[in-house]
């Protein structure tokens, strides 16, 4: 499923690389510590995290992660957005709580397989 | 094929460039994907080390056919007890670092779990120099 059909099923706001959510979107890793997504996430996957900071970017760019996903509305600071921009990765939002968008997310990655 | 970054401590805007440049580097040399991946977690992690712990450092890196050296050098508190600092969840990080979803514990295992040979010289009071092999 690419990263444009989840934005169109979960309405999930897209803070950057509009023209660009052509991505191939694997799964699904769902953690507020970097160095868990850093050690454990895989290519492919969409990270749903409240972390706002640029670094979410560097590390989703470092893992191949085919995008980032903001959870209870947290809005991304301008250098995230930026950085996003750069390395291609794209950074959507929601206003669901991580527990309730991870799984909207599982059911519609789940019945492609 | 050497390179050299230098890290400033605290820096948290320019932490993970390294190894974004490293991880650049090796796939323009072919290096497998795998391999690449480890080097990228096994960078990353030493390189925040030295930004949320240390008060500066340079990063050298390596790049040879059969592998690459990471060698990482910081000015800093330095490690009192190494064996602790290994152990997973284990973290001295500041409140702050916390909050920002570093500093969990999980960076020096994250390091050697990747790595084919790691060392870790320390000097508590003036620094600590990671040493960290990775084959291809």
């Amino acid at each position: 499923m690419k990263v444009k059909e989840i934005v169109d099923l979960l309405s999930l706001k897209v803070y950057s690389c509009e023209d660009s959510l052509q991505g191939e979107v694997t799964g699904g890793y769902a953690s507020d510590l970097l160095s868990d997504v850093m050690g454990h996430s895989k290519e492919g996957q969409v990270w749903i995290t409240l972390q706002t900071h640029k670094n979410i970017m560097g590390v989703a760019s470092l893992r191949d992660l085919s995008a980032v996903i903001l959870v209870k509305g947290f809005t991304p600071d301008d250098e995230t957005v930026k950085l996003s921009v750069t390395e291609g990765v794209p950074l959507l939002g929601s206003d669901m709580e991580a527990f309730e968008l991870c799984g909207k997310l599982y059911e519609v990655l789940g019945t492609q397989k | 094929m050497q390179f050299e970054y230098k890290v400033e401590g605290g820096d948290f805007t320019q932490a993970g460039h390294a190894s974004s440049q490293i991880k650049k580097s090796l796939k323009q040399l072919g290096v497998d994907s795998s391999v690449i991946k480890r080097v990228v977690v096994a960078l990353y992690e030493a390189e925040v080390n030295i930004v949320a712990h240390a008060y500066r450092g340079v990063i050298y890196a390596d790049i040879e056919s059969t592998g690459i050296k990471l060698t990482l050098e910081d000015e800093g508190p330095g490690i009192p007890d190494v064996e602790q600092a290994m152990r997973k969840g284990f973290s001295t990080a500041s409140h702050a670092v916390r909050e920002m979803g570093f500093g969990a514990g999980m960076g020096l295992p994250n390091i050697s779990e990747n790595a084919d040979n790691l060392s870790i010289e320390t000097v508590v009071g003036k620094g600590t120099t990671l040493r960290i092999e990775i084959k291809f």
